[in-house]
């Protein structure tokens, strides 16, 4: 039963925890570069071979907000639903088990965990928390996020 | 490079060391292409302005960027980042230097592991923590 007064409707509690269509994600290492460019992080662990190599990563990776992207997952694939149009991002974890390299292939599956609705400054928010995992081209997971997506 | 930090190195209560990040319009727009995140807000300033902001806004997850910046520069080649968490609570705007701060809160050794908790943030120009988050990093350790 939709609570009353709650703008969190019966359609939207059906989402939670259904999975969404997987997004697949291949790395490349000029897309690390753009990455890492874009932050402004100058680290020749995102783009120098040489360099790279020598450290204990043994090669390129990614730089932490490379899975912010909103090309490898997040709330890709999840059907989101608002009564509310204007949007924010509100937050994101992110639990990182190994590195993402170049030549990976990198598939992320998202639900939604919950919603939580909230009086702000601004009227009524809806947060709405998506659950995402990662996983490489060898079935091995790579990091899982968790990230807060507010309308009002 | 700095030098490689070590577990043995650090204690709970102090600070890491800063790093400075001058978000522009130009940054943002690169943010925007090599994320995919093409929301208005973060461009179009009359956008922002509809939804009463004065400005376009920096991406949370660009300032979630500057944050992964701050602890691998702090945390070496030879460090781990194991978790990292940010809340965006504050708006920030192009052309206003965010200063990059982080804390320890914790360590401790689990399953062989040397762990050190911090508490990470942006701080805009009036003091304010923006971007509030957390982290969990293991570090070598000199024992080996």
């Amino acid at each position: 039963m939709t609570q009353e007064g709650s703008i969190i409707t019966d359609e939207m509690r059906k989402l939670i925890g259904v999975e969404g269509t997987p997004t697949v994600l291949e790395v490349e290492k000029g897309f690390i570069r753009m990455m890492a460019d874009s932050i402004a992080d100058p680290n020749p662990l995102w783009q120098d071979e040489e360099y790279a190599k020598r450290s204990k990563h043994g090669g390129i990776v990614a730089p932490p907000a490379f899975l912010c992207n909103a090309r490898a997952g997040t709330s890709r694939g999840v059907q989101m639903k608002s009564p509310f149009l204007r949007a924010l991002a509100g937050g994101d974890e992110l639990e990182y088990y190994l590195p993402v390299r170049p030549g990976d292939v990198l598939t992320s599956v998202s639900y939604i965990s919950e919603y939580n609705e909230r009086e702000g400054k601004r009227g009524k928010m809806l947060f709405t928390i998506i659950d995402t995992k990662y996983t490489n081209q060898k079935g091995e997971l790579v990091a899982k996020s968790r990230s807060t997506y507010i309308s009002y | 490079m700095a030098e490689q930090v070590y577990y043995e190195d650090v204690e709970v209560g102090s600070e890491i060391p800063k790093i400075i990040k001058h978000p522009t319009a130009q940054m943002l727009v690169k943010w925007a292409g090599a994320s995919g995140d093409f929301y208005e807000l973060h461009y179009d300033k009359e956008f922002a302005q509809a939804q009463g902001f004065p400005n376009v806004l920096v991406h949370g997850k660009l300032k979630f960027g500057f944050l992964g910046h701050l602890l691998i520069d702090w945390i070496g080649e030879e460090g781990v980042l194991k978790k990292l968490g940010a809340s965006y609570r504050g708006t920030d705007h192009p052309g206003e230097d965010l200063v990059c701060k982080g804390m320890v809160t914790n360590k401790y050794v689990k399953d062989g592991e040397h762990l050190v908790e911090l508490e990470v943030w942006t701080e805009n120009s009036k003091g304010e923590k923006t971007t509030p988050g957390n982290a969990v990093v293991a570090l070598p350790s000199r024992a080996g």
